[in-house]
């Protein structure tokens, strides 16, 4: 136990830094995902082929390509690329982009890829009739997204969403290889240290099942809350 | 676009495909073994067994696969008394210890992914065979069994599929697998891209193989 004192002594205080960062990562990730299923979910549901081509695209290959290949490309690619975009408005120095940025970004298009195939299940598992009753009273169409679909949707989208999140969350745990210090990165350090990694890999193991089960927790009330009237 | 790098990292990337996929069937034929284990368990009416069971599918399903493989790797080996077992022969090799960890991994979702399937069966498909005076060993292999498989057929394709992409983490312990090759061509050309392009197309390929088939299992043993 001393392994974990709080101080110079132990790394209680670093692994629950690491905690915060690791919470940190999955938040920001699961929100870029939002952004990207923003984007992309109606690109699948679109009429037009060519954009129905493009939504598809992401998803197919995004969920058919190992999330550690995808951080990769991002770890070696990112800074490249927007040094790219930065020369051509002139700026020619080395730019670094933050390990933080880039993880986050990385594990949010994957989880974007997860939540776009949600939201289109639970859009398409919406009753037409909704859509008609709606139009009936004369109700505008962004409010009728919503103030009818988006509540009806996001019930049948919050258990398929949890899912999600536990990826998301798992997902962290790769983007150690780039160096940023979340649970896994930080257990590295301290294993490699103190050279007792059984301790802290199972502690780190301890540490991500106490995060799944106290977000499912947290999911579940949200899940009641949204499905009241069911 | 670097063409010439793509085209010559291709035979690099392809032969490194032959560990993933080894290590894929591996883990799968072993997976399958403890899924089935521990799904019977899991519908075994004694609490402790049941617990015991539910605990083990928790645990590796709530904890990254990148854990478990880093504890098994890193962890086991630290223990003073395994490395004078026979059991050390296999944990010390990076090969075997991923092919622990990725087995221990699907065997948790296949186990979960049997137990749903054994309980949608319809309990007129066991009373039929109990009726027709079969004993329940013979119900249990030639009923249950087979309707269990058919049941979990979709979500065991998609099972396949995740594990495929776990594949990627035996380059963490050092292992050249397709991913392992390609972070290696990628640090030492810097060329991400080009890389990502040839390997993800491979990745792709073989999840389009894996879903065409399981596709062409379900409808060969649907029930129509």
């Amino acid at each position: 136990m001393d392994l974990l004192a709080f101080g110079k002594t132990g790394w209680g205080d670093e692994l629950f830094i690491a905690t915060l960062m690791t919470i940190a990562v999955s938040v920001t990730a699961m929100l870029i995902g939002f952004l990207f299923a923003l984007i992309f979910t109606p690109l699948k549901l679109s009429k037009n082929k060519f954009l129905n081509l493009i939504g598809n695209f992401y998803t197919t290959v995004i969920r058919g390509v190992p999330e550690l290949l995808v951080i990769y490309l991002f770890f070696f690619g990112g800074s490249g690329a927007i040094m790219f975009v930065a020369s051509i408005f002139g700026y020619n120095e080395y730019i670094e982009i933050n390990a933080f940025l880039t993880g986050s970004f990385a594990i949010g298009i994957i989880s974007g890829a997860y939540s776009t195939e949600v939201f289109r299940g639970a859009l398409q598992s919406i009753d037409r009739g909704q859509y008609e009753a709606s139009k009936v009273l004369g109700i505008k169409k962004n409010i009728q997204f919503l103030k009818v679909i988006m509540p009806q949707m996001l019930r049948l989208a919050i258990p398929n969403l949890s899912n999600v999140w536990q990826i998301t969350l798992k997902d962290t745990s790769l983007i150690s290889v780039t160096g940023l210090v979340e649970i896994m990165r930080q257990s590295y350090i301290a294993a490699g240290s103190t050279r007792d990694p059984l301790f802290f890999y199972s502690f780190a193991a301890v540490l991500y099942l106490l995060l799944t089960f106290l977000s499912m927790k947290l999911i579940n009330r949200l899940e009641l809350k949204y499905s009241r009237g069911y | 676009m670097d063409l010439e790098l793509m085209s010559s990292s291709i035979p690099k990337l392809l032969s490194a495909t032959v560990i993933t996929l080894k290590l894929l069937s591996l883990s799968l034929f072993f997976g399958l073994f403890i899924g089935l284990i521990f799904a019977i368990l899991r519908l075994n009416k004694n609490i402790f067994v049941n617990k015991f069971a539910y605990g083990y599918s928790y645990l590796f399903r709530g904890t990254p696969l990148l854990v478990q493989i880093f504890i098994i790797y890193f962890g086991l080996g630290q223990i003073e008394y395994l490395r004078s077992t026979v059991l050390w022969v296999v944990l010390k090799e990076p090969y075997w210890c991923a092919i622990i960890a990725f087995s221990l991994n699907t065997g948790a979702y296949t186990s979960e992914i049997l137990r749903s399937a054994f309980q949608t069966i319809k309990p007129g498909f066991i009373e039929a065979g109990k009726s027709l005076g079969i004993s329940s060993k013979i119900i249990f292999y030639k009923i249950q069994i087979p309707i269990a498989i058919r049941q979990s057929l979709p979500a065991y394709g998609n099972e396949i599929i995740l594990m495929l992409k776990g594949t990627s983490l035996a380059s963490t312990v050092t292992l050249m697998d397709l991913t392992g090759v390609a972070k290696y061509i990628i640090s030492t050309t810097f060329k991400p891209i080009e890389v990502f392009i040839v390997a993800g197309s491979i990745y792709l390929f073989m999840t389009f193989v894996i879903h065409s088939f399981i596709k062409y299992l379900e409808k060969k043993y649907s029930f129509q």
